[in-house]
């Protein structure tokens, strides 16, 4: 069954003017259609200003459809009586961990989450504690955040949402200010979320690396879902990806241009690893 | 002409229980018209060291000069120094603060003092140049996607000109295409108009691609400071400190562990695929 379920999924912006009368519209998400599997892996991308963000507001209820409808976990977030459900339902986290780190010790901020639903201290605790191991940072318990790095703070961020059990997680864009090993640490501990725990994750980024273990890659461009696919499907469209202002992973577009020279490499290689034995195999043919 | 720093020390809340001694002993010469790239791990003191360079941040003891002169004099003009040495912040809604993003370009240089007509011909170019549409210049930076910001902040501090241009990390939320563009567009300047350029980032991939001069911070002290190939050497190190080489480095040192003559000094994409080539004989 579809844990995110879009139809005609429209969002539309209003300007106001001085007085605060409409002026003009944006029409920031354009007739999506959207259904993500419970335990997906789905990543989206798509050109600054194409309406990722705003979709993704959609899903916790932060943003309605102006027009068509979105149901999550077969709940509908125009119902204002289900957003609480929705919100314990969809987690989301920011780019900016500052924006929602909010406690003074790591552990008051995870439970921070488990502590306004209501629950009883004991459980509070444990949910931390399962948290905070889950995203590989138990023992920075008593730190303070703001004394920790980018990516350690990313996963306390991370952490206080896992802390309230969501069965979806939407990351926005939560690796763009980290250095090459606080990106892989993030990648991978939402990537274990997914395996272990089943939580369904939707990442949005522009580093085209992260994407190479998702299930489904959505691409959009103005508003619009234009691709899907696998990440092998997706990435053996260089061209048409260039075209939306995106990319490939960077084994990909050496592969690509080694075929524009002329080497009989197949389409849609997406690691080091792969290009390299490609490579071998065709160094062993000409032997 | 220069910027030179000398035995820098910089400690945040000194004599507090949040002391952080975040620069040590930082001395550095950043002749005119050089590229140059910073790297660090997070929390390394990449922005703070930059803060120094137009006197933002005053360090705690040392000299930094600007011209052959020590911006710590007493009577050095702060706001000339300012308007030489633009800085980009690394959050872009640290600098955005008009009501539409025309005159948030047009503030830095309507506060050179240049008439308006000027100012607008100048905010109008940089706009173009870090490719914000004009539907977009009449919006309140609020409105605006986190792309579309960082392109408004980079757009004013080039609006004011400036002989040295200090990006931290403009190219964070920016798309592939936006990211090449733009930085395609600041090689451009610094080809043509022999601006220094210092670009702090996360992404050794840019850094390779287009600086000729690494320096790579390490909790708060220069760890290297060379050539892109030279620095990429020591790959392991940089590792030890949450940093990499580019991706191609290590297909090339891949390659070369399989017995092919790969060229393991290779950066970029370009230099990857015509080693390759090369040893298959192409
Ligand atoms: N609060 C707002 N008010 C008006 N327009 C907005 C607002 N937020 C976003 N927009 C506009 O809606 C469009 C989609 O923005 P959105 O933030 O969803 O893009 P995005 O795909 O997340 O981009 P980025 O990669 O730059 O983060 C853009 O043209 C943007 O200018
Ligand atoms: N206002 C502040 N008060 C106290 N400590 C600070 C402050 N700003 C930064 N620091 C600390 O100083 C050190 C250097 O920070 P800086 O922001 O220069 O790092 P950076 O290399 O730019 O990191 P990043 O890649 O995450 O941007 C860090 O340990 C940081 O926690
Ligand atoms: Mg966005
Ligand atoms: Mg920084």
């Amino acid at each position: 069954m579809s844990i995110i379920r879009g139809r005609k999924l429209s969002y539309e912006y209003q300007r106001l003017d001085e007085e605060g009368n409409p002026e003009s519209t944006i029409r920031a998400v354009d007739g999506v259609d959207l259904d993500v599997q419970e335990g997906d892996f789905v990543a989206i991308l798509g050109h600054n200003g194409s309406g990722k963000s705003t979709l993704a507001k959609h899903i916790n209820a932060i943003l309605v459809p102006t027009e068509g409808t979105l149901y999550v976990d077969g709940k509908d977030t125009r119902d204002e009586s289900q957003i609480w459900e929705i919100r314990q339902t969809a987690g989301m986290v920011f780019q900016n961990p500052d924006n929602q780190i909010i406690g003074t010790i790591v552990d008051e901020d995870v439970g921070f989450g488990p502590e306004n639903m209501g629950m009883p201290s004991e459980a509070i605790w444990k949910r931390v504690e399962e948290s905070l191991k889950a995203v590989g940072m138990w023992e920075y318990r008593a730190h303070s955040p703001n004394k920790l790095s980018g990516g350690q703070k990313q996963r306390v961020a991370i952490a206080g949402v896992v802390a309230m059990r969501p069965k979806c997680i939407v990351l926005d864009e939560p690796t763009a200010m980290l250095d090459p090993n606080g990106r892989k640490e993030v990648v991978r501990t939402v990537q274990e979320l997914n395996r272990k725990e089943h939580v369904t994750v939707l990442l949005i980024t522009h580093y085209m690396e992260e994407v190479i273990e998702a299930d489904k890659v959505i691409v959009m461009d103005q508003g619009k879902v234009v691709m899907q696919g696998t990440p092998k499907e997706i990435f053996s469209h260089v061209e048409e990806l260039k075209a939306r202002r995106l990319d490939v992973p960077q084994a990909t577009l050496v592969a690509y241009e080694l075929q524009k020279k002329g080497l009989p490499l197949p389409d849609g290689i997406l690691s080091m690893a792969e290009l390299a034995d490609e490579l071998e195999k065709l160094r062993g043919q000409r032997g | 002409m220069s910027i030179k720093i000398e035995h820098l020390n910089y400690v945040y809340s000194e004599g507090t229980a949040f002391e952080k001694h975040a620069l040590r002993d930082v001395n550095l010469e950043l002749p005119d018209g050089q590229f140059i790239g910073v790297i660090g791990h997070t929390g390394s003191g990449k922005s703070t060291l930059i803060q120094h360079l137009n006197g933002l941040l005053k360090g705690t003891s040392g000299a930094v000069y600007y011209n052959g002169r020590n911006i710590y004099e007493e009577g050095y003009n702060k706001k000339e120094l300012r308007s030489k040495v633009g800085l980009v912040f690394q959050y872009p809604e640290y600098q955005l603060f008009e009501v539409d993003v025309f005159s948030d370009v047009c503030y830095g240089p309507k506060n050179l003092g240049l008439p308006a007509d000027v100012t607008e011909a100048r905010a109008r170019e940089a706009l173009r140049l870090v490719g914000l549409k004009e539907k977009h210049w009449k919006k309140s930076p609020f409105e605006l996607s986190g792309g579309q910001k960082r392109r408004a902040a980079i757009a004013g501090i080039l609006a004011m000109e400036p002989d040295v241009l200090v990006l931290d990390e403009p190219t964070a939320g920016l798309d592939p295409k936006g990211r090449d563009d733009i930085l395609d567009q600041i090689q451009r300047l610094h080809d043509e108009r022999h601006i220094t350029v210092i670009l702090v980032s996360h992404s050794m991939e840019d850094i390779a691609r287009y600086v000729e001069r690494i320096i790579v911070m390490n909790r708060g002290q220069v760890m290297f400071d060379d050539t892109p190939r030279e620095v990429f050497d020591h790959y392991r190190e940089l590792e030890q400190i949450g940093l990499a080489a580019p991706q191609v480095t290590y297909l090339m040192h891949d390659l070369a562990a399989r017995g092919w003559q790969a060229d393991v000094d290779a950066t970029t994409v370009e230099e990857a695929a015509a080693s390759i080539l090369k040893c298959l004989g192409r």
